[in-house]
């Protein structure tokens, strides 16, 4: 063990392994009645990687259609599908849900020192939702044949055959899911907090989840409004949205924006909630800027709400609104550019392990610092006016999401991976992966920002010969993910059977979730921990520990 | 380096006396993106490889957690820079979007999967958009169907055209010659097919109004101009040449059978069956197909019409 373990993870060290949350009661009825966090979890993880994994696949026919110019593996309507399910299944099924329902479950009681979240059941009702939901969303798209991209817009949303009502109404379920889980977190950071564990010694992963939990339970009722508004357009004929009935089309875009734009922080939020953990365990540093770190989550939780108009400076919105919004935005920006500085501060200084989560981080850092900045040529209007609907939208949305809170996601997945199983995977695959992830994603989509500023637009089928190169170039990129991704579901999965058993604290961390077993025993702590000190307290060279 | 007149590695050749505004502010923040990102890399590069840990248990040599100096700095610098360029980047947006008195004006109409542009004297073309070099135009969009986006690279100006209401743009083209247009709003299945192009002519040319006239393009037979509007227009999304059906009736072998129509007697399809059918056409329903074909009227001048009918008589 090394020196900086915490004194509690000294102590278990050599305490007798006990049955852990994962063998105490076997059997698939236990697991899908549990009210266990872990559990849940552990059920939520396998879920939204399952949905990764499918959003995933569609993305790779989605540049594999782009290789060149007319059809090259499909038509015109299946591409139309493949990118509006590929966006769906990401968005909803994985990013959303992703950190906060699997890795929030799982940790966020550990990190307070407390027995479960506070209302267990409601956790597992949450569960449900979600799997209805997916359900629900996966029939409407496949049987319905939805081709309106992620974003519905009316009217024609409204015009084609396909079921948006029913894909809407998916949407609706699966935010009730994030509304139970965001009330269970909120709860619990309120109420379950060990002793000692005062507001400023909370992890800032805890900081995080508590703002995103905020965000859900604000944003989502905004939907079933959107949901309701399209069901009395339909069944009653009352004109909201459709030009034909005396309704307004563009009123949907500032109904949906003024849920995903702040949903938009919904997914990034966690990420780097995990960042924050994953830069001082692996700097064994304090974290630079606590108090910043911590209430720029919140700013960015009441600001976010406020910007929604700039995916509408070409709407036809009028000037003045965008210019109100334009300006909100950079605002936004401001906490965010705060995170990524006092991240790249915590690393002074420190002693710095390029594990493979810390690899995950450091592609945060920059990828995340790439989309960030080009964000800014987004929310200036004068530029937007040229790029708003081309490719470097999706690129920058792509550095944003994926170099950003799917590299965060990553991230979890490897620090938390022993403790959640324990077991160690081979870190050398897991180091190649990382790499791999690294030059793909940035082949694939820095091409994107270069596509987009010369004029090609989004969600084209097809193109001009003029652009065929760098789509070219782009797709090559994917294979690179895809062999990445392969590559760690097979390492993974086989350190599950083979892998080198995970001590309680194998990062040298010192939030409480590493004071324990790995994998924790059913209750988590025998004893509810008194806690007298941070959760980024490490020791200094030279000072005596 | 991201841009200039002729275009660059980021951006297209500047089209209109408005893209210079925008190039320059793009380079502007193109410069600070890459300061930025060289000096946030560059700090984490160079701590990670400064401060590598090189034994198990090393510790950390600082613990600093607060500084209020530095804290305070990158909060205010960011943001007097981001005000400047939300500033700068409004007065560009209103040079783009609002037009000077007195421009020619032209009635940009995006239809499921086409553009149709109509001119102050009532000429009507589609796919193809003729102005004037060195002269203001404003363009007055809306949308027969869903919402579409008017997106011309080279003037760096985009514009939702939305069904039920008026939006406008402007531009003014440098010097003749011809851009390229795209709808950047995801409509349908043909979304990527809704092409149009902007035709600068010089001043004199554009008065002289030979444009207007419709006529094939030069070294193009009648049927074959026939064939290229049976493309341009749009026909092909709902009408195809090979006997399959699609939204609508095939054209392949449609000239001289006689055709059953809902509710009304069978007739034969001759020129003034097949006129009315893209004037009209609603006068006549096909049996077995739902009456979702739009009207051309105004749309297709004459010249035009007998053009696509010759293209059809040769579908056999
Ligand atoms: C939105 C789909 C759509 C588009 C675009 C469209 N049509 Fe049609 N068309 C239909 C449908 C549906 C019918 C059959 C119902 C009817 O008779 O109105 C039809 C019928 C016709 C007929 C009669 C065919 C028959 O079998 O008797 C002709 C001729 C025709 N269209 C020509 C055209 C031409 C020329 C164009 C392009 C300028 C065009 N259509 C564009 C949908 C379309
Ligand atoms: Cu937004
Ligand atoms: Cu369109």
């Amino acid at each position: 063990m090394n020196a900086t373990t915490t004194q509690a993870a000294v102590d278990h060290a050599d305490a007798p392994y006990e049955v852990d949350y994962l063998n105490c009661k076997k059997g698939i009825r236990h697991w899908l009645i549990t009210v266990d966090h872990k559990r849940i979890g552990v059920m939520y993880l396998w879920s939204v990687i399952a949905s990764f994994l499918l959003g995933g696949v569609l993305a790779l026919l989605i540049r594999a259609e782009l290789w060149g110019p007319g059809e090259t593996i499909m038509g015109p309507d299946t591409y139309n599908r493949v990118f509006t399910l590929h966006g769906l299944a990401m968005v909803f099924l994985f990013i959303i849900p992703g950190i906060p329902a699997a890795f929030g479950n799982f940790v966020l009681p550990l990190m307070l020192g407390a027995k479960d979240v506070a209302f267990p059941r409601l956790n597992l009702a949450s569960f449900y939702v979600y799997v209805v939901g997916s359900v629900m969303a996966l029939w409407a798209i496949i049987a319905g044949g939805v081709d309106t991209g992620w974003t519905f817009y009316t009217p024609y949303s409204t015009g084609v055959s396909g079921s948006v009502m029913m894909m809407t109404l998916a949407a609706f379920v699966l935010g009730f899911s994030s509304i139970f889980t965001g009330l269970n977190f909120i709860v619990t950071v309120h109420k379950m907090r060990a002793p000692g564990m005062t507001w400023d010694r909370l992890p800032l992963a805890v900081w995080a989840f508590y703002a995103t939990a905020i965000i859900q339970v604000m944003a989502t009722p905004v939907l079933g409004i959107t949901l309701l508004l399209l069901a009395m357009e339909r069944a009653l004929g009352v004109g909201i949205f459709d030009p034909q009935l005396g309704g307004d089309p563009v009123l949907f875009q500032h109904f949906f924006w003024f849920y995903s734009h702040p949903a938009v922080y919904v997914m990034i939020l966690p990420g780097m909630g995990v960042m924050s953990e994953l830069i001082t365990t692996f700097a064994r540093k304090t974290i630079f800027g606590y108090r910043a770190i911590a209430l720029s989550s919140i700013a960015i939780a009441v600001i976010s709400f406020l910007v929604w108009g700039h995916h509408m400076f070409v709407s036809g919105q009028s000037a003045y609104a965008g210019m109100i919004f334009s300006f909100l935005t950079f605002l936004v920006a401001i906490p965010s550019a705060i995170k990524v500085l006092n991240w790249v501060a915590t690393l002074y200084g420190g002693s710095i392990s390029l594990e493979t989560p810390m690899l995950y981080a450091i592609w945060f850092l920059i990828l995340f610092t790439i989309g960030g900045l080009t964000g800014i040529f987004l929310g200036t209007m004068g530029t937007d006016v040229h790029l708003h609907d081309t490719y470097f939208v999706v690129a920058h949305f792509h550095y944003v999401m994926m170099g950003g809170t799917v590299m965060a996601f990553f991230g979890a997945l490897h620090y938390w991976w022993p403790k959640m199983f324990g077991r160690m995977y081979n870190e050398k695959l897991a180091k190649i992966a990382a790499w791999l992830v690294f030059i793909g994603f940035n082949i694939t989509f820095f091409t994107q920002f270069v596509l987009g500023s010369r004029g090609m637009p989004r969600r084209y089928y097809d193109y001009l010969p003029e652009f065929e190169t760098l789509h070219k170039i782009s797709t090559s990129g994917t294979w690179f993910l895809g062999v990445a991704v392969l590559m760690m579901i097979g390492y993974l999965f086989s350190s599950l059977k083979k892998g080198e058993k995970a001590p309680a604290n194998p990062w040298g961390a010192r939030s409480l979730e590493w004071s324990i077993q790995s994998p924790p025993i059913e209750h988590n702590f025998h004893e509810i921990p008194t806690v007298v000190e941070g959760p980024y307290e490490y020791p200094k060279a030279g000072a005596k520990a | 380096m991201a841009s200039g007149s002729e275009g660059g590695f980021w951006l297209p050749p500047q089209g209109s006396t408005a893209a210079g505004g925008v190039d320059g502010l793009f380079d502007f923040i193109y410069w600070l993106n890459v300061f930025f990102f060289v000096l946030i890399t560059g700090a984490v590069v160079y701590f990670v490889m400064k401060y590598k840990r090189k034994s198990d248990d090393q510790l950390a040599t600082s613990q600093v957690g607060h500084n209020t100096l530095m804290e305070a700095t990158w909060t205010f610098v960011p943001l007097i820079l981001v005000i400047v360029i939300f500033a700068w980047g409004f007065r560009t947006y209103l040079n783009l979007t609002v037009a000077p008195e007195g421009a020619y004006q032209v009635k940009v109409t995006g239809q499921k999967w086409s553009w149709n542009f109509t001119h102050p004297d009532g000429t009507v073309n589609t796919g193809e958009l003729h102005v004037p070099a060195n002269r203001p135009v404003k363009l007055l969009l809306s949308s027969r169907d869903v919402i579409h986006s008017f997106f011309v690279p080279d003037f760096r100006i985009k514009q939702d055209a939305v069904p039920g209401r008026y939006t406008t743009a402007w531009f003014q083209a440098k010097a003749a010659g011809e851009h390229q247009v795209f709808c950047t709003e995801y409509c349908g299945k043909d979304h990527s097919a809704m092409l149009a192009k902007v035709l600068v002519l010089s001043e004199e040319e554009f008065d002289a109004g030979k444009w207007k006239v419709s006529k094939p393009p030069e070294g193009m037979s009648v049927a074959d101009w026939g064939g290229d509007l049976y493309n341009k227009v749009g026909c092909k999304a709902c009408h195809s040449v090979d006997g399959s059906k699609l939204v609508g009736p095939s054209f392949k072998g449609l000239f001289g059978r006689e055709e059953k129509i809902q509710g009304q007697d069978p007739v034969m399809v001759d020129e003034n069956y097949l006129r009315e059918s893209i004037m009209d056409p609603q006068a006549k329903i096909v049996e077995g197909f739902a009456p979702a074909m739009p009207s051309y009227k105004g749309q297709l001048d004459d010249a035009k019409i007998d053009a696509i009918i010759e293209y059809i008589k040769t579908l056999k």
